[in-house]
């Protein structure tokens, strides 16, 4: 479609090897039909809120994809540092909105750290449950959203059905369905309320029924396995380089979960469980990791159900909390990856500093390498099978 | 309706009359059947698949109200159209689209009378007819100054035109065993064929083109752009494709196109190999009162088979479509064609 005009013939001898080099150029001038910058979003279904991806396409073919970050950017770090610490735990679980709970529990386990404090069994075990369930609650958004993504949209529906289950679960421990800010420093608010632990059973069983579902739906869907087998592959090495972690690498064949492998924290070190790895690294590797992990956080909350002590959830803290000066740094498995607060403290009410490494933005730091050369329907796939959240990129 | 059927009641109308009914009846079917099909695939069946309880609500009753709301909500949208539109192609293909629809039924009996036109060449017609939507449907890709609409407006015209292929090699198994291509013919001789010697259902021809019906039903599929052909308006990928920039009455338009070809699509199908307005034992004037009834009911049968499977899978990609029909849907199209031509020649 190019209106260049053909250059003129040149009017001196040239070399023949010369003249084929012009015929090459002509040639190129006449076939090029011109890229397309197209922009993905900042407002894109598949994007999950503001990311913003300028691709640059061939027809349908992705040259090159350059995301853009920032249309979320809420300054949290910088918020931080005119907070108190009981503040802060407010803001941070606004972070990755899917699974609150779960961000709240490096930066307090980092400022119950500073001051040598910890919290009794119960509340350790609480938090887990709770981490563990929002675990849950992100996960089975995900195995349906994946579906939504690839074009079928009852999954979408199941996965909010099943996530609707475990977010009243939450709510009905901490009071607050999205943004619980239930941790205290040194434990919890309050202890669970009466009927829970067998409500949990119960609801764990529909988790457990809804994954077979979603096996037979989705995993169990030619089309759905040809839209993700050998799409968006991830080598380890190259994902372990870019700082890729969480479940999007444990589908890449790494075998590492900060459960298992970091610093000991929470009651993951008393909980028998499975790390599921996956050998391919494709879209469809990362979907079966998440399923499988679903299914595993569903174990482990049952055992933590079954092992749940006795005793105060709340250690003995003072009421104006000071933390002494020092640095600490705290990093969790969250569920969609490595999730670290690294807290500097002068000895304030609040901290000096707080450095956030959140997972999603690691994850999408590959996509200029992983989403060149493929496909414009695949771009959404591999978008949603990395699962980002915006205000985890973002923060 | 044809004035025969009115004589039989004792009425005398003129041609003048006749022609007025006609166009009525017509501009009356699309929306009406659009509406059905809208209602009670899109909000309750799909509402129950997905366990959704906002389409249940409204009204009270199985939240009958839900679809007038729909409709309420896009008359009052505003009429919005883009800066760099090439306004009167942006205004002309809604109308384009839909006028396709209302064309198809112009030939589909629905009662031995019942028909606008019985063309010799009817089924050749609908499916002629039927494609004018790809015009439509790239005037608004091209017309909205929009890069998704423009994805979305040239994945479409890729999709149907190598979809017409093997609709039509479906069709044409219909018309060998049928010997004729209008559709009242055909129906008549579902009714009056036997099969294997039994002769009292006639021979609806699902028994013996049942490849031809699956071609058919996949190929409509990909015709009406719903999933998982459904590329063309992939909402996760190109929100919504040629339409994007359509809003209130336009985009009502081209969801009134959408579902009316659907209902058009479905109607072919239960006329081609369901037997259409024909019933066993039911002759004459009965067959004109009741046809239309059970020329609907068949219909919604297929209907409910297209948007089954439209709730239920994934989306394919683009390539992977092409590949689709190319490397399966035709050339299995032209072995039933062959089957069929060898077993009407043998008996």
């Amino acid at each position: 479609m190019s209106t260049t005009e053909m250059p003129s013939a040149p009017d001196f001898e040239l070399e023949r090897s010369a003249m084929r080099h012009l015929a090459d150029a002509q040639m190129n001038v006449e076939l090029d039909t011109g890229d397309m910058i197209l922009n993905l979003g900042p407002q894109h279904p598949a994007t999950h809120g503001t990311l913003r991806l300028v691709v640059r396409l061939d027809g349908e073919r992705v040259i090159a994809a350059d995301p853009v970050i920032g249309y979320m950017h809420r300054g949290y770090e910088k918020l931080t540092e005119f907070r108190t610490y009981p503040q802060i735990t407010t803001l941070i679980n606004r972070i990755d909105w899917l699974s609150s709970f779960a961000n709240e529990v490096p930066f307090v386990h980092a400022a119950e750290q500073l001051m040598g404090i910890e919290a009794p069994a119960r509340a350790q075990y609480i938090r887990t449950i709770l981490t563990e369930l929002s675990r849950i609650a992100t996960f089975v958004l995900f195995l349906g959203e994946m579906g939504l993504q690839v074009g079928a949209l009852t999954p979408a529906f199941y996965g909010f059905r099943d996530r609707e289950h475990v977010l009243n679960l939450i709510e009905g421990a901490t009071g607050g369905r999205f943004h619980p800010n239930f941790n205290r420093i040194g434990g919890l608010k309050d202890d669970l309320p009466w009927g829970w632990v067998s409500e949990t059973r119960q609801v764990m069983q529909l988790v457990l029924d809804s994954c077979d579902q979603f096996e037979d739906l989705v995993v169990g869907n030619e089309i759905f396995l040809s839209r993700t087998r050998g799409i968006g592959i991830i080598p380890g090495d190259i994902g372990t380089a870019y700082g890729v972690s969480g479940s999007n690498l444990r589908a890449s064949g790494v075998d590492w979960d900060l459960r298992r492998d970091g610093v000991p924290y929470l009651a993951y070190p008393d909980l028998d469980f499975k790390v599921w790895t996956h050998s391919a690294g494709d879209s469809f590797a990362r979907y079966w990791v998440r399923l499988q992990e679903t299914r595993e956080s569903v174990r482990m909350v049952l055992q933590l159900l079954d092992g749940l002590p006795a005793g105060p959830v709340m250690a003995k803290v003072p009421r104006i909390i000071k933390v002494p000066e020092g640095e600490a740094w705290v990093e969790t498995e969250n569920p969609l990856g490595q999730m670290g607060y690294y807290v500097v403290s002068k000895g304030a009410t609040g901290p000096f500093r707080v450095k956030i490494r959140s997972a999603s933005f690691s994850n999408v730091s590959i996509l200029p390498w992983l989403l060149r050369g493929v496909y414009v329907p695949d771009v959404v796939t591999i978008l949603a099978s990395l699962y980002f959240i915006l205000g985890d990129i973002d923060r | 309706m044809n004035a025969v059927a009115l004589t039989t009641l004792g009425i005398e109308i003129g041609w003048g009359a006749a022609l007025a009914i006609k166009t009525l009846v017509i501009l009356l079917i699309i929306p009406a059947g659009a509406l059905i099909l809208g209602y009670v695939f899109l909000l309750k069946m799909m509402s129950h698949m997905q366990s959704r309880l906002g389409p249940m609500d409204p009204g009270g009753f199985h939240g009958w109200f839900q679809l007038i709301g729909d409709g309420l909500k896009f008359v009052q949208k505003e009429d919005l159209m883009p800066d760099g539109a090439d306004r009167k192609v942006f205004a002309g293909a809604p109308a384009v689209v839909l006028i396709s629809t209302f064309l198809v039924f112009l030939v589909i009996p629905m009662g031995p009378d019942l028909v606008v036109k019985d063309l010799d060449i009817g089924v050749f017609y609908a499916l002629a007819v039927s494609s004018l939507s790809v015009i439509g449907i790239l005037m608004a890709g091209w017309s909205s100054a929009n890069k998704y609409a423009l994805l979305g407006g040239l994945r479409a015209a890729g999709q149907l035109i190598a979809y017409e292929l093997p609709l039509l090699l479906a069709v044409i198994g219909v018309v060998i065993q049928a010997g004729t291509m209008s559709l009242n013919g055909i129906v008549v001789a579902q009714q009056q064929q036997s099969i294997f010697g039994i002769d009292w259902i006639g021979n609806p021809y699902i028994l013996t083109q049942f490849v031809g019906f699956l071609i058919f039903l996949i190929a409509a599929q990909a015709e009406l752009t719903q999933t998982p052909f459904d590329m063309p308006v992939a909402e996760s990928e190109l929100v919504g494709g040629y339409h994007v920039e359509y809003t209130g009455f336009r985009f009502l338009f081209f969801f009134m196109g959408e579902y009316g070809t659907a209902f058009a699509f479905s109607a072919i199908a239960a006329t081609l190999f369901l037997g259409g307005y024909a019933l066993p034992w039911v002759e004459g004037d009965l067959a004109n009162w009741i046809g239309p009834l059970v020329l609907f009911a068949k219909l919604m049968l297929v209907a409910f088979l297209m948007f089954w499977a439209r709730f239920t899978f994934p989306r394919l990609r683009e390539d992977q479509l092409q590949a689709f029909a190319w490397k399966f849907l035709i050339p299995l199209g032209l072995a039933n064609l062959l089957v069929t031509a060898l077993f009407k020649v043998a008996f």
